[in-house]
């Protein structure tokens, strides 16, 4: 077990360098200027050179790329003109915001992901196998920005159920920072109304962010479950009086999950790079809204930035999957 | 007999009962697809989705307010008989815009995925067929990208190349061929193994008869689903960097677009953002579950 960690650890670096080599390479992709996009649409000509020879534009490319890295290690991802802050401390202020919004939608997502992809198994081509599958089609195939702006439109603006956006309402008190993300500070410091209200604001949005994710994870556990339960050792179970309910959660889908959790890490990774998109509908002050705002006003180094995050994210999460994956599946865990 | 005489395909009787064959094939493949309900929704939508991106312009009531015509004494009016999905901020007719921008989705569709599938076909074949550093290389590549999340790094690279529609298209095909590089890859290096590969190698073809003639063919059915539903993908790409206002730039009937421009009249004139949304999700469901059909025929071993 510690092998394989450290083997997928020493493989993550490879990656980490991988990607670094391809935002040098889109940042160096641009027509035009690097100086001038990373000082931004309306710098002067001396704010270009100052940036050119502050962030060693005028050096070659190789060495350039040195000293990229060099500047990614000391965690110096430039200046947002946007903002006029450094990036690294915009990150470090919206990144919370949008692990816990990806959170909270994961687990809504898993929560009734599974199930619903036992029942629709289990109840195979009955009616309520039909709506499972309806819901999981149009799941995938509803654009989540434009889902957000009608649940917003509807449910919030039309009846009043929800808020309209924010984390949460102009009033209440915002509990003292301590990993940033709002309902678990809020556990963490005792004040308690504020947890329900902070997971209130966030409801409208995970709905939209979870559901590609709610789709494809009912439909792999649905694909996995029947297969399993026409399995002989299934068919043996059943012959030896075992309830339904044992067959299903112990015998089934326990040999089930481990297809899932990899259609799970995978959404969990696309939900970050959804967090794009349905953030700025519900105005939640999170990397997506920025990376989007950096994006519509050309603002470059916050968008690498961003990307370098979200990536680094998702290998971490597949870190923790493939991690996961060795636990769970013994036969995985012994192939080092 | 040398071994010329045999090369595969070339023994008469073996051609002659091909084509009854794959006659018998095709009208069992049909059947099969026919029978179920979700793969002929699909085919209708997408059929429906082709007919108005050939024929939009036509089928269009105001032809001319997709392409920036404006009347503001009939501005944001609700649905009528008239303007079946009302008007917007300019007073075009929403339908019409609708109606059109079928077209910009299509282009958008078959560009991303033909770029991607020529980028990432080759090189899944390369990396499969020959091994070694060189596949290894091409893995590696493959694995970076597809560990960043598709839609942030293709909005990085609108952001290094500037917004606009064609700009739009290429992030997103420079985005998305990783995929066909996993798909063909696993499918060649299982077919490289076959016993047929391997007696065609031993009856003397060479590499790139073996690759044209035995593998090729093969990896096409799972190559034809995936390009089906990546159309579906591809066009919900493009309409969401057309709503982040990074693709297809207003008065452009782009559906993404018309959604962004349609969210500040959102309370009040709900239909300018509600009827490009539909279309956006008729479309994307129509090649999904065209896909989900096609691999349920071409395909059945996978799901």
């Amino acid at each position: 077990m510690l092998k394989l960690i450290a083997k997928r650890m020493g493989l993550m670096v490879v990656m980490l360098l991988g990607l670094a080599v391809i935002t040098f390479t889109v940042a160096n992709i641009a027509p035009g200027d690097p100086a001038r996009l990373a000082a931004g649409p309306d710098a002067n000509q001396e704010m270009v050179e100052q940036i050119r020879v502050e962030r060693g534009f005028d050096r070659p490319l190789p060495v350039r790329f040195v000293l990229y890295i060099e500047q990614l290690l000391n965690g110096d991802f430039g200046t947002s003109v946007y903002t006029g802050r450094p990036v690294a401390k915009d990150i470090a202020q919206f990144l919370p915001a949008t692990v816990e919004l990806v959170l909270f939608s994961i687990s809504i997502a898993i929560l009734l992901g599974v199930p619903l992809g036992v029942i629709a198994a289990v109840r195979q081509n009955r009616p309520i196998d039909h709506a499972i599958r309806l819901l999981s089609v149009s799941g995938v195939a509803l654009p989540m920005f434009w889902l957000g702006l009608m649940l917003q439109w509807y449910l919030a603006l039309n009846l009043d159920l929800f808020p309209l956006g924010g984390r949460l309402g102009i009033f209440s008190d915002v509990p003292e920072p301590i990993t940033g993300m709002i309902s678990l500070d809020a556990v963490l410091r005792g004040q308690f109304a504020v947890v329900g209200e902070a997971l209130w604001h966030m409801i409208l949005p995970a709905t939209a962010l979870s559901l590609p994710a709610l789709a494809a994870i009912i439909r792999v556990n649905r694909a996995e479950m029947l297969e399993v339960l026409g399995r002989d050792y299934v068919t043996n179970a059943r012959a030896q009086g075992i309830g339904p309910w044992r067959i299903i959660a112990v015998y089934s889908l326990k040999n089930a999950i481990l297809p899932t959790l990899a259609m799970i890490g995978l959404r969990f990774g696309w939900m970050l790079g959804g967090t794009v998109l349905v953030e700025g509908v519900f105005d939640f002050p999170g990397l997506g809204l920025y990376a989007a705002k950096a994006a519509i006003s050309s603002d470059f180094e916050p968008i690498m930035a961003v990307t370098l995050t979200l990536g680094a994210a998702f290998m971490l999460i597949n870190l923790v999957i493939d991690l996961l994956y060795a636990v769970l599946d013994p036969r995985v865990r012994n192939q080092i | 007999m040398t071994d010329t005489d045999i090369t595969p395909g070339d023994v008469p009787g073996a051609t002659a009962p091909v084509p009854r064959k794959s006659f018998r094939e095709a009208r069992r493949m049909i059947r099969t697809y026919s029978r179920s309900f979700s793969s002929m929704l699909g085919l209708a939508l997408v059929t429906l989705f082709l007919f108005v991106a050939v024929f939009g312009p036509w089928l269009a009531p105001f032809p001319e307010d997709a392409y920036g015509a404006v009347n503001f004494d009939i501005k944001l009016q609700p649905p009528s008989a008239e303007h079946w999905f009302g008007t917007d901020q300019v007073g075009s007719d929403i339908l019409s815009r609708v109606l059109i921008g079928a077209r910009t989705t299509l282009q958008i569709g078959l560009t991303v995925t033909g770029i991607a599938i020529l980028i990432g076909v080759p090189l899944g074949l390369i990396a499969g067929m020959v091994g070694g550093w060189i596949a290894e290389t091409i893995m590696r590549i493959t694995d970076i990208f597809l560990s960043i999340p598709g839609l942030i790094l293709a909005i990085a690279i609108v952001g290094a190349l500037g917004p606009g529609i064609l700009n739009a298209m290429l992030a997103l095909s420079l985005v998305w061929w990783p995929g066909y590089v996993r798909l063909v890859q696993a499918k060649t290096l299982s077919l490289r193994n076959e016993t047929y590969v391997d007696a065609a190698r031993a009856l003397g073809a060479g590499p790139f008869r073996v690759l044209f003639v035995h593998v090729l063919p093969n990896c096409l059915s799972p190559i034809v689903v995936k390009a089906s539903m990546d159309m579906g993908m591809a066009i919900l790409g493009a309409a969401s960097l057309g709503f982040l206002g990074l693709g297809a730039q207003p008065p452009y009937p782009e559906w993404g677009a018309m959604i962004s421009t349609g969210r500040a009249y959102l309370p009040d004139w709900w239909w300018c953002s509600f009827f490009p949304g539909i279309a956006i999700y008729l479309t994307v469901l129509g090649f999904n579950l065209l896909g989900d059909g096609l691999r349920d025929v071409l395909d059945p071993r996978q799901r």
